[in-house]
């Protein structure tokens, strides 16, 4: 399967799961599940800064449009998307094409680092979303409250996702 | 010059994430000003269509649990029934039809259809609902949205041909005028953004003796809300010792959680009402001036 094709589909799974199945959920008014964003840490590490760019901001805007809050999620996704690439640098230290790996995994980049670039850029999204939606309404307790346990709810989900759903990566040779 | 586009590509990508950002945060400030967001009309087309294909298999989930409250609904309006009451006056008879006049004289006000909720949420400060009508089903911004069991759930804000979005009373900026069952002393209901199960009913005169149980209908000063359809039971009292208002913290009575089924309440009168509205305004208001 192309990377594209495969991104494709991650992404109409990804928005769709997150607006039938989470958004609808409702555990208690601080827990709001989020894992849609972990479109955005899947893609291939060879993408270029400007086409993640994009790619955030069109991901950030399909939830919105779904979730009727315009402009929230957009502006987080676009902000992660940003952020991603340093982030990649600072955890491994190397060249994209020395990856052995398309994308970022716990196989590509070790248990320990990538478990730490999902938790920044985690926080980073939820912290921002979370801002935005208290500079309109609502207190400051509320809006530490709602980062840490949305936060923490989050990374319980993708640390379930990346032990059930193996992803079938291709170790990348050198041809 | 030059230096000034090598500057630009050096750092492109960071203008381009600063662009774009701009672009995300100019659509969430002027949505919520103008609550219309650029694009939502076919953007509601696309999400509602993909909300209205899943709703048809979650419908099956929750069947038995509507099917009851549709039940008692009817058996409500059964018993209202004229057939049901022996009327000794013959020469009068009460009719009610869709025509805007009867034979009585009695003008219908509120015009009721159905609509099947395709998509709910209770977890954000702002929630929305989408129904499956639309403006060619005749819905149009404003008009009141009732629960299956008779209780209010929101108005209309936006409409697209075949799909409508609704504000739900869990919205923060949702304000309805509602008033004590008993005493008729009229307040706003208003969501302080956290618990789904309380609202909060502001500025009721002490000297109506609120007390926990009693039920909160629409008050009669609402263009868009039917009267006396119920919002919900008051849960706590609270007494404020410097003003001589109650702020009331209410249960809703519909059920946010499981809504199927709503009914579109328009109000036939709601030009002719809001257009008096504002000329009395204007009206008042150039008097002013010229008295001046």
């Amino acid at each position: 399967m192309s990377d594209i094709l495969r991104n494709i589909i991650r992404f109409i799974l990804f928005i769709l799961v997150q607006v039938l199945v989470l958004n609808t959920l409702h555990l208690h008014h601080y827990i709001i599940p989020y894992i849609y964003y972990l479109f955005i840490l899947w893609l291939p590490f060879s993408i270029s800064r400007n086409a993640l760019l994009f790619v955030g901001f069109i991901t950030g805007l399909t939830l919105d449009y779904f979730s009727m809050q315009i402009g929230v999620h957009t502006a987080a996704c676009t902000l992660i998307a940003y952020a991603r690439p340093f982030i990649i640098n600072l955890l491994t230290p190397k060249d994209t094409s020395d990856f052995n790996y398309r994308e970022p995994s716990p196989k590509a980049m070790q248990w320990m680092p990538y478990m730490i670039y999902v938790l920044l850029l985690t926080i980073l999204h939820h912290s921002y979303m979370t801002f935005l939606q208290w500079l309109q309404f609502g207190n400051f307790t509320d809006f530490l409250i709602k980062i840490i346990t949305t936060t923490a709810i989050s990374m319980l989900l993708i640390f379930t996702i990346e032990l059930l759903i193996p992803r079938n990566l291709k170790f990348r040779t050198n041809i | 010059m030059r230096n000034i586009f090598l500057f630009i590509r050096r750092y492109f990508t960071f203008f381009l994430f600063l662009t774009l950002q701009v672009l995300a945060l100019w659509l969430l400030f002027t949505y919520n000003r103008f609550h219309r967001a650029r694009g939502l009309g076919w953007a509601n087309e696309i999400t509602g269509r993909v909300n209205k294909q899943y709703n048809k298999v979650e419908d099956f989930f929750n069947l038995q649990e509507e099917n009851r409250r549709v039940h008692q609904l009817n058996d409500s309006l059964l018993n209202l029934l004229p057939g049901n009451f022996i009327k000794p006056d013959t020469g009068f008879q009460l009719v009610k039809d869709s025509l805007p006049y009867d034979t009585a004289g009695n003008f219908r006000r509120y015009f009721w259809r159905s609509a099947e909720v395709i998509y709910n949420t209770v977890n954000a400060q702002k929630n929305y609902i989408q129904l499956d009508r639309g403006s060619n089903q005749g819905i149009k911004d404003n008009m009141a949205v009732i629960s299956s069991d008779g209780a209010i759930v929101g108005s209309v804000v936006n409409v697209s041909p075949n799909f409508s979005q609704v504000r739900s009373l869990l919205h923060v900026d949702h304000r309805v005028s509602a008033s004590l069952k008993k005493t008729g002393d009229a307040g706003t209901i208003v969501w302080d953004g956290e618990d789904p199960l309380q609202l909060t009913l502001e500025k009721i005169p002490n000297s109506s003796n609120a007390q926990a149980g009693d039920t909160i209908v629409t008050s009669s000063y609402s263009f868009n809300y039917p009267p006396g359809i119920i919002v919900g039971i008051v849960s706590e009292v609270i007494s404020e010792k410097s003003t001589n208002f109650y702020t009331l913290k209410v249960r809703p009575a519909a059920n946010f959680f499981n809504l199927q089924q709503v009914f579109v309440v328009e109000n036939i009168q709601y030009d002719e009402q809001v257009k008096l509205f504002e000329e009395t305004k204007k009206k008042v208001e150039d008097l002013k001036k010229t008295t001046q």
